[in-house]
C-alpha cells in the first residue's frame, strides 16, 4: 500500500538524514521504527507526508507519487494519513471538539470550518471516537484541561476522524508514563486491527514496540540496518542500530516487564484475534 | 571512606562578569562616568527662572482643585465624542491593516520578499512619532479628525503589526504542524494553527492600543487633527486653566477605565 523508493532527505545544513530508505508497508500492516536519536525516524514520517520535503526518492500511498503531487494533490493526500505526534500537537486554546473535528479540514469549506459548523456526520463521528477513546464528557473541555494520556487520546481521535489508510505515528508515548504508554500502544494497535490500518510508528522503547508490534524496521544514521520480526531483535542486531551497550540486560529487563504487566492477557486476546 | 580523608583545601570560585577583560572593564566603567558627569555639567539650569515659574505652574495646579466643567460644556462634550471616534475607528482601521502585515512580517509564515516588505512599512510606521505625522496629514488633508484618524491608525499599524509579528513568530509549531498534516487549506491552518495561539495577545495589544490611541487623540488635536486635543489647544489659549483642568481630569478617567476594563478582560481571554 505505501512503498518508499530510494527516500532521501538532506537538509539545508548537509546533514544526511535519510540515505535512500526503501520500505514496503502492506494495508493493515503496524510497524515500528526503532533507532537511536537523531537517526531519521521523525524525518522519514514527515517525509511521507511532505512536512518535511524529501531530496530525493519516491513516496507511493496505494498507486499514488504523493512526492510528485502539486499543492491541491498534496493537500487531499494528506486526507488519507492521519499523524499523531510525541507532545500530543493539540491546540492547546482550542476545546476537545474543535481538536478532533480539525482532522476533517481537508474536507470542509474554509467558511464551514470558520463558523465551526461542521457537517452533522462529521460530528456524530467525533462524539463516536470520543467515545471509542473513553472521553466522551470531555468534549468541551479546552485541550490544556486535559491530563498527557487523555490529550493523546484527543490526538488519536484527531488523526482517525480523517479517516485515513495509514497512521503516521512520532513517538506517541515518549511524554507519558509507563502504564499510560502501554495503554496508548494497545489503543493504536487496537483501532488500526479494527480499521485496517497500517501505521509507522517511531519509538525509542524497544521493549514497547516489541511487545505491540509485527515488524520492525531499525534505523541508524538514516540508513535501514534492520526489517523483520520482533524476535529478530538479537543483542548483535541492537548493537548494530544503536551501537554498543550491555543488551541481554535490557532484553531480560523487557522481557521481566512483558510478564509482570498485567495487561498481558489483553495483548493475548488481541493478539488471538488477528 | 570520605569520613577518614582529611578536609580539602577550599576552591575558590566567584560569578563571570559580563565583561571577562579587567582593563576593559574598568575603562568603559570610567569612561561612563565621565561622560555622564560631563553631560550633567552642561545643563543649564535658569534658578531664577524656575522660581518664577513655580508660581505659574502653581495656578495651574489650583485650578485642578477648581476645574470648571460647565462653562465650556458643549465644546468638551463635543471634543470628546470627537476623540472617542477618532480612538475607535483609527483602533478599528489600524488591527484590520495590522493583522495580514503582521502575517507577512512573521518569519515563520512569510518567504523572504514578502518579509522585508511588511518588516518595512512596520519600521516606517515606528520611525516617525505621532505628532510629526499627524503635522503631515494635517497639510494633506486640512484641519479635523480626518487627519486625526489617519494618524492614529498609521501608529497603530507600526505598533500592533510588529507586536503580533512577533508572537506568531514565537507560536508551538507543533500544533501549526498537526493542522497542517490534516490536508486544510492555508486558510484553514490560520484559523486552526495560528490564530487560537495568539488570540490573547492581539486581544490584549488592540486594548492596550485603544487606551493609547485615546491618549495620543489628545495630543495630536494640539496640532490640529481634531479631538479633545483641540478643545484643550484652545481652553489654554484663553488662559481657562479651570477648564483645561476639567479636561484633563476626564483624560485621566477615562484612561484609568480603560486601563481597569482591559486589564478585566486580558485576564479572561488567556
Amino acid at each position: 500500500m505505501l512503498v518508499l523508493e530510494g527516500l532521501t532527505k538532506r537538509y539545508k545544513t548537509g546533514d544526511l538524514a535519510l540515505d535512500h530508505v526503501d520500505l514496503e508497508v502492506p494495508k493493515g500492516q503496524v510497524l515500528a521504527l526503532i533507532g537511536p536519536s537523531g537517526a531519521g525516524k521523525s524525518t522519514l514520517i514527515r517525509c511521507i507526508n511532505r512536512l518535511v520535503e524529501p531530496t530525493e526518492g519516491k513516496v507511493v500511498l496505494n498507486g499514488e507519487t504523493i512526492s510528485r503531487l502539486g499543492s491541491g494533490g498534496l493537500r487531499r493526500a494528506r486526507r488519507r494519513m492521519g499523524m499523531i505526534f510525541q507532545e500530543y500537537a493539540l491546540v492547546e486554546r482550542l476545546s476537545v471538539m474543535e481538536n478532533v473535528l480539525s482532522g476533517r479540514l481537508g474536507y470542509v469549506g474554509f467558511w464551514q470550518s470558520w463558523f465551526r459548523r461542521f457537517p452533522p456526520k462529521d460530528i456524530e463521528n467525533a462524539y463516536r471516537l470520543l467515545e471509542r477513546v473513553g472521553l466522551e464528557q470531555f468534549y468541551d473541555k479546552r485541550a490544556d484541561e486535559l491530563s498527557g494520556g487523555q490529550r493523546q487520546r484527543v490526538g488519536i481521535a484527531r488523526a482517525l476522524i480523517q479517516d485515513p489508510e495509514l497512521l503516521l505515528v512520532d513517538e506517541p508515548t515518549a511524554s507519558l508514563d509507563p502504564k499510560t504508554s502501554r495503554q496508548i500502544m494497545r489503543l493504536i494497535r487496537e483501532l488500526c486491527a479494527e480499521r485496517g490500518l497500517a501505521a509507522i510508528i517511531n519509538i525509542h522503547d524497544v521493549a514497547l514496540a516489541q511487545q505491540f508490534v509485527e515488524r520492525i524496521v531499525g534505523l541508524r544514521q538514516g540508513k535501514m540496518v534492520y526489517d523483520g520480526p520482533p524476535d529478530g531483535l538479537t543483542p548483535e542486531v541492537l548493537t548494530e542500530i544503536y551501537g554498543e551497550e550491555d543488551w541481554q540486560a535490557t532484553r531480560k529487563k523487557g522481557g521481566e516487564e512483558r510478564a509482570a504487566d498485567a495487561i498481558v492477557e489483553d495483548d493475548e486476546r488481541l493478539a488471538g484475534a488477528l | 571512606m570520605a569520613a577518614a580523608s582529611p578536609i580539602p583545601a577550599l576552591r575558590p570560585w566567584t560569578g563571570r562578569p559580563i565583561i571577562a577583560d579587567r582593563r576593559l572593564r574598568w575603562t568603559l566603567g570610567i569612561a561612563f562616568a565621565l561622560y555622564l558627569a560631563a553631560a550633567i555639567g552642561t545643563i543649564e539650569a535658569d534658578w531664577v527662572r524656575i522660581w518664577e515659574g513655580l508660581d505659574r505652574g502653581w495656578a495651574f495646579v489650583a485650578a485642578f482643585s477648581n476645574p470648571d466643567f460647565v462653562t465650556r460644556w458643549r465644546d468638551i462634550s463635543e471634543g470628546l465624542l470627537e476623540s472617542l471616534t477618532m480612538t475607535v475607528v483609527s483602533t478599528a482601521i489600524g488591527i484590520a491593516i495590522s493583522i495580514p502585515i503582521a502575517l507577512g512580517a512573521a518569519r515563520n509564515l512569510a518567504p523572504l520578499p514578502v518579509y522585508y516588505l511588511c518588516r518595512g512599512i512596520i519600521t516606517i510606521s515606528r520611525s516617525f512619532q505621532e505628532i510629526i505625522v499627524a503635522i503631515l496629514f494635517v497639510a494633506m488633508f486640512g484641519f479635523g479628525p480626518f487627519a486625526g484618524v489617519l494618524t492614529l491608525s498609521f501608529a497603530t499599524i507600526g505598533f500592533l503589526a510588529k507586536l503580533l509579528a512577533e508572537d506568531i513568530e514565537d507560536i508551538d509549531r507543533s500544533q501549526a504542524e498537526a493542522v497542517r498534516a490534516t490536508g486544510g487549506s492555508w486558510m484553514q491552518w490560520l484559523n486552526y494553527g495560528i490564530q487560537p495561539q495568539v488570540m490573547p495577545r492581539l486581544i490584549g495589544l488592540s486594548l492596550y492600543r485603544l487606551d493609547i490611541n485615546f491618549r495620543e487623540s489628545a495630543v495630536v488635536g494640539i496640532v490640529g487633527a481634531g479631538g479633545i486635543g483641540a478643545t484643550l489647544n484652545t481652553a489654554f489659549d484663553r488662559y481657562e486653566f479651570d477648564t483645561a483642568a476639567a479636561i484633563l481630569i476626564i483624560i485621566i478617567a477615562i484612561v484609568m477605565i480603560a486601563e481597569y476594563a482591559s486589564g478585566i478582560i486580558r485576564a479572561r481571554v488567556q
